[in-house]
């Protein structure tokens, strides 16, 4: 099997499962009881809390444990409208293609009455610092803009985007899931206000995330219940997924350099095998994006019966094409870097890891190749585009 | 779970009639791009029987599968007896669809419709209007899922 499909979710590592286990069988307590055992439980808890606050660049106070990126993006985004609408600031600043959980959380404060400006991410899925700062007024309570997308890549310029932010003393939110252990991130030097990650992007468990939010501001709370997390999150605390996810996190940012000097050399030579099929387009910018993720679209094939064609060859990957995303639209990523919906439907996401080889690699290229060769062959729309009777849109 | 019967994938993976046919009687294209499925099927008949079809798709694996279950279920058989075909029947050769892919066979079922349609206009054959008129099906019957 290949396993090409790291921004859907990684490979824990034996050193997670490990202390995984060992905290579910040993160390089970809860943090909130007065016995050894439960303030072993708690002595668990503020170690790993240390590790990711020293990994992102914080205070440990300023980490809030959540069950996943999902959460911490309506936490963050959430609070920022409720201390904005309180001074009655109710716009907001995003970019169309963030993450569903910003993008469904927007829509609904749309309807609650907010206002949400979203930026143009142009045809690279990039956007810059000077459009934010354009779309700044003086009611903006929050911008919230991904540190890098988890379908195309791209890597937006979020040091610039949070100077901005923070000269104009708006918030910034970065949802910053996909990009944590793949690039390096430090949320002081960013002027990053709100963060949100996810532990199973970066070989941790799944089901456990962070939101950093910066010292003063105050969190608004989306469970209501016990005094766990400063108040801030009830519910007793996932400390084996927490204690994983700090182990993951440790690993994944000691090891970064390789991301840069490995994996993304792969990554290029994805790219460079892929383009070389005919009328095929790569997704996203080719310098500004994540270092193991590889995105194209393919004339004249539909995604869904592309994966399962690799599939049947013991690849995982994903696609963008409205049969994989239960919807009747492509993906809301690629409509909006400008791809029509009919070239939409034939795109392929390959995100490989550092645990992905280069033997790996040719075959990968090799199989995808053939399966859009095939896949071309009874396609009525290729025999079209073939017989001239309509145009290319991927030259 | 399997996303899908085995018999799909079957057919997807070894899809029955897939081609063109050259000089065709009947030739039928339906669906849209925009929306990720077309289906395009030839039809070659010989005195009101069926005794060619084949098929192009562009889209999911249910609709390839689709496709070629279709054709399969109408060649060999009477023109009359390819007209009564229905999305239900294609869906349940294949053993189910998942709710969302019904539509695939109902595009089949279009498409096979169309075709004959075409035939009828090319040899100025007598056609009752009514049973070309492309109908909304009922998509919840049949469904492998609850």
């Amino acid at each position: 099997m290949i396993y090409a499909d790291n921004a859907a979710t990684t490979k824990p590592s034996q050193k997670v499962i490990e202390a995984m286990v060992a905290c579910l069988s040993e160390d089970y307590g809860n943090p909130s009881s007065v016995y050894t055992l439960g303030q072993r439980a708690a002595e668990l808890l503020q170690n790993a809390r240390e590790r990711v606050a020293k990994n992102l660049g914080c205070d440990p106070s300023e980490i809030t444990f959540t069950s996943g990126g999902s959460e911490a993006d309506n936490q963050a985004i959430r609070t920022a409208a409720f201390l904005g609408a309180q001074k009655g600031k109710k716009h907001l600043i995003s970019t169309p293609f963030e993450h569903h959980a910003v993008l469904h959380t927007l829509n609904k404060l749309e309807r609650e009455g907010f206002e949400v400006t979203y930026l143009d991410v142009h045809e690279n899925g990039l956007v810059t610092a000077e459009q934010v700062a354009q779309a700044i007024r003086p009611d903006t309570a929050l911008v919230s803009i991904m540190f890098a997308n988890n379908e195309i890549g791209t890597i937006q310029p979020v040091g610039e985007i949070g100077a901005v932010c923070r000269e104009k003393g708006v918030l910034f939110h970065c949802d910053s899931v996909q990009a944590i252990g793949h690039v390096p991130v430090n949320v002081y030097d960013l002027k990053i206000d709100f963060l949100a990650l996810s532990a199973h992007k970066f070989h941790g468990p799944k089901g456990v995330g962070v939101l950093y939010t910066k010292k003063g501001i105050r969190l608004q709370n989306l469970i209501e219940g016990g005094a766990q997390e400063r108040g801030k999150r009830a519910g007793t605390e996932n400390v084996p997924g927490i204690v994983g996810m700090a182990v993951a996190m440790d690993d994944a940012i000691a090891n970064l350099d390789k991301q840069a000097t490995y994996v993304a050399p792969l990554r290029d030579k994805l790219i460079d095998g892929l383009s070389k099929i005919p009328h095929s387009i790569l997704n996203g910018d080719r310098t500004q994006r994540l270092p193991g993720n590889v995105n194209f679209c393919f004339e004249g094939i539909e995604g869904e019966s592309l994966l399962l064609l690799l599939d049947n060859e013991g690849i995982c990957a994903s696609s963008g094409s409205a049969c994989t995303s239960g919807s009747l639209d492509p993906s809301h990523v690629l409509l909006s870097i400008g791809r029509p919906p009919e070239i939409a439907h034939g795109s392929l996401r390959l995100t490989i890891s550092e645990d992905t080889t280069h033997e790996e690699v040719d075959t990968l290229i090799k199989a995808v190749t053939e399966a859009v060769e095939y896949l071309r062959s009874i396609s009525p729309v290729w025999r079209n585009l073939q017989e001239g009777k309509q145009d290319f849109i991927i030259q | 779970m399997a996303l899908y019967s085995e018999t799909v994938m079957d057919h997807f993976r070894h899809p029955r009639n897939v081609g063109i046919i050259e000089n065709p009687d009947g030739v039928g294209e339906v669906g849209n791009p925009i929306c990720g499925d077309i289906m395009k099927i030839y039809l070659k008949i010989e005195n009101d029987v069926i005794v060619d079809a084949k098929f192009e798709t562009f889209g999911c694996g249910s609709a390839i599968a689709s496709s070629s279950m279709a054709t399969e279920l109408i060649k060999g058989r009477p023109v009359s007896e390819a007209m009564e075909l229905t999305n239900k029947a294609v869906a349940e050769a294949l053993g189910g669809l998942p709710a969302h892919k019904l539509h695939c066979s109902v595009l089949a079922e279009e498409g096979i419709r169309s075709a004959l349609l075409d035939y009828h206009k090319r040899y100025n054959l007598p056609y009752d209007e009514e049973k070309f008129a492309l109908l909304h099906h009922d998509e919840e019957d049949f469904s492998d899922e609850a």
